[in-house]
């Protein structure tokens, strides 16, 4: 298991200036981040708000910025975008250095910072023209071409007040395409979607990645960066916790699993002289209250995994009928908790 | 400035749609008929009145002259009516009627008392939500991470706001010449106006007075009018940017206008007062020698001022713009 610390990574490892140079010349090399965070700290009004975030986004993967509300995520993806100046730090997009070169930076990424907020009073068309006309070389094709990527077409010359949510989404992405960037940051992209725009979105972003763009994505739901990425950065309190591959930084946290029989305590006890399982009572689990909405009452366990099917038999075996047998994922709240025990060990 | 074009394309396009300017046609249109017929029914009682202007003129004077006679009056203010008299003479001397009734005089004295109250109000309609209304709007979040400097962003909004002032001035005076023109005749372009009365305490200096035609006299008043709403559009150009509501914007810079004018009336003991810019926005009265409202003002003491106060938000404005977070 890697857990990738950045608060602990020695300067030795970073690539010098020269090879950064090099890479920002040629474009940038494989392997090579996209976008490069390295010690990140900013102080409001005497009061530090972020104290340690760093982490790399290579070319072409889909990023995810996991975190609850008010950990510090929008701060950072406002300063990755240069809406709030780092009080230390520093971060490199592309290779060039945001706070020395913040248009050859900036002319990198296209982000929607929590709301696609787009001039009401213009058409769709108007709003894209607007910000084609702030970086050279966007054409009338290159907004068509947007346009027809997000498949706002129809709808391009109505006046922005009369969209959708939905729309207005797509239209700030179609304005974060624009550029032709290489990082397209999308802050909560799937809040205030309903179940069907949020489905679209997803496939929307694989297509996007497809193309060879580098996604960075904040959520606070731990399901999305799961459905989602590739990598994740994980942060709370203004802190991160830990960087690395979705699946092995999910995979710390146990998951559980929810029991439904027909002799609820007969269950109950043959599940308690169990080794390979663990009971929880009521307050002692951190899930999610939606996943036992449709399983009340249900016996709360984790399980080793190869045990199970063994269970399941024993529990047959013994005339109990399952109703069901559920498999629960982690919240982010347990994944905090499994990521601070080790950062404490 | 490379770039800089298409950026005040931009921010002339928004200003445009957000039809503000339309606001400030329609308040034209309003108005100035309004005061086209009030102006009518005034020339009408003074035709009815007085067969020749002279005797108006004359009747003027005398009914000034007997004031100032009376004892109740203060000192103070016997010092506006003697200067009053002395300018009156003066056009009577010339044979000159300062009341003309046609387009062109209307357009002149309609601009002149509009500088203190009018025009900065025309003007706050334009550029109170220049900052503020992208910050409300949530829109400042795309039009800073774009690849464009701040400082670039604000400049371009300054051109914008610049022509519209300009735009503003023309249409006001425009829309003036235009309505009041079918009831008194579109003349009176090269009708002499006296100008460089130069006030002394309680005198006046006619020493460097002289007539010009009236349109070289609007000319100079337009460009007059121009500075003071220039430093307007500027000063609240600086409160958009620091207050983060459109309305309070709009409040915070009525009330220094406001209170301005007020000053004016009350602070001749005052003398203070002078260095506070809206005491001074009232430019064009240098022109037509009205005594200015504190002593030891003259138009290069007003024109420092308000060039100091511009300079001054200008400075404030780039400075917290270009180094502010935006949190949200």
């Amino acid at each position: 298991m890697t857990i990738d610390y950045p608060v602990r990574r020695r300067p030795k490892s970073r690539p010098s200036a020269a090879a950064q140079d090099a890479a920002s010349k040629a474009g940038v090399a494989a392997g090579e981040p996209v976008l490069d965070v390295r010690g990140l700290k900013k102080r409001i009004r005497r009061k530090w708000i972020i104290h340690e975030v760093g982490f790399q986004v290579h070319p072409g993967e889909i990023f995810g910025f996991l975190g609850p509300n008010g950990s510090g995520k929008t701060t950072t993806i406002r300063m990755l975008v240069d809406l709030i100046k780092p009080t230390e730090g520093e971060i490199l997009i592309g290779g060039h250095h945001l706070a020395r070169d913040p248009e050859k930076a900036l002319a990198e990424v296209g982000c929607i910072v929590e709301n696609p907020e787009m001039y009401p009073y213009l058409t769709g068309w108007e709003n894209l023209e607007q910000f084609a006309r702030m970086q050279p070389g966007i054409g009338e094709d290159r907004i068509r071409e947007v346009v027809s990527i997000v498949r706002l077409d129809e709808r391009i010359h109505d006046k922005v007040r009369d969209y959708s949510l939905g729309m207005r989404q797509r239209l700030g992405i179609a304005q974060a395409l624009l550029g032709r960037p290489k990082l397209l940051i999308l802050d909560e992209p799937t809040n205030g979607l309903d179940p069907k725009g949020i489905k679209e979105l997803r496939e929307f972003i694989r297509m996007l990645s497809a193309t060879g763009l580098s996604l960075f994505i904040s959520s606070h739901l731990l399901s999305e960066i799961q459905l989602m990425c590739d990598r994740v950065a994980i942060i709370n309190e203004g802190r991160v916790l830990a960087v690395g591959r979705v699946d092995e930084l999910v995979g710390q946290a146990s998951s559980f699993v929810l029991w439904q029989t027909d002799r609820q305590e007969e269950a109950r006890a043959l599940l308690a002289d169990q080794p390979s399982v663990q009971l929880f009572g009521d307050g002692e689990h951190r899930l999610d209250e939606g996943a036992l909405a449709h399983l009340p009452g249900a016996i709360v366990t984790s399980v080793d995994e190869e045990a199970l099917p063994d269970v399941v038999e024993l529990l047959v075996r013994r005339g109990i009928g399952i109703e069901a047998v559920q498999r629960v994922a982690p919240t982010l709240e347990e994944l905090f908790l499994r990521l601070t025990e080790v950062e404490a060990e | 400035m490379k770039g800089m074009l298409p950026l005040v394309q931009n921010e002339t396009l928004k200003i445009w749609k957000k039809k503000r300017f339309y606001v400030i046609l329609l308040i034209l249109l309003v108005l100035v008929p309004l005061f086209t017929y009030a102006q009518l029914r005034v020339s009408q009682t003074n035709a009815a009145n007085f067969k020749d202007w002279r005797n108006q003129i004359q009747q003027q004077i005398t009914d000034l002259q007997n004031t100032l006679a009376s004892d109740r009056m203060p000192e103070e203010w016997k010092k506006y009516d003697r200067i009053k008299v002395q300018q009156l003479q003066y056009y009577l001397d010339h044979d000159i009627n300062p009341n003309s009734p046609d387009a062109a005089t209307f357009t002149r004295q309609f601009m002149a008392s509009s500088v203190s109250m009018f025009f900065p109000l025309l003007i706050l309609a334009l550029s109170s939500d220049l900052v503020s209304g992208e910050r409300t709007g949530g829109t400042i979040k795309m039009l800073l991470t774009r690849p464009v400097r701040r400082w670039k962003i604000l400049t371009s909004k300054l051109i914008a706001l610049t022509l519209y002032v300009s735009l503003a001035i023309l249409a006001t005076g425009a829309v003036c010449y235009l309505i009041s023109g079918l009831l008194f005749g579109y003349g009176g372009w090269t009708m002499p106006v006296f100008t460089g009365f130069v006030i002394d305490g309680s005198a006046i200096d006619a020493t460097g007075v002289h007539a010009v035609p009236q349109w070289a006299y609007m000319l100079m008043q337009s460009g007059l009018i121009w500075i003071s709403c220039m430093t307007i559009a500027i000063l609240s150009t600086m409160v958009s940017v620091l207050v983060r509501s459109t309305a309070a914007s709009i409040v915070t810079m009525m009330a220094a206008v406001i209170s301005g004018s007020i000053l004016a009336g009350m602070a001749s003991s005052w003398e203070a007062a002078k260095y506070i810019f809206s005491v001074n926005i009232d430019l064009t009265d240098y022109l037509e020698g009205t005594p200015p409202p504190i002593a030891g003002m003259d138009i290069g003491f007003s024109l420092a001022v308000l060039g100091i106060w511009a300079a001054a938000a200008l400075v404030v404005s780039y400075g917290v713009f270009t180094k502010q977070d935006i949190l949200n």
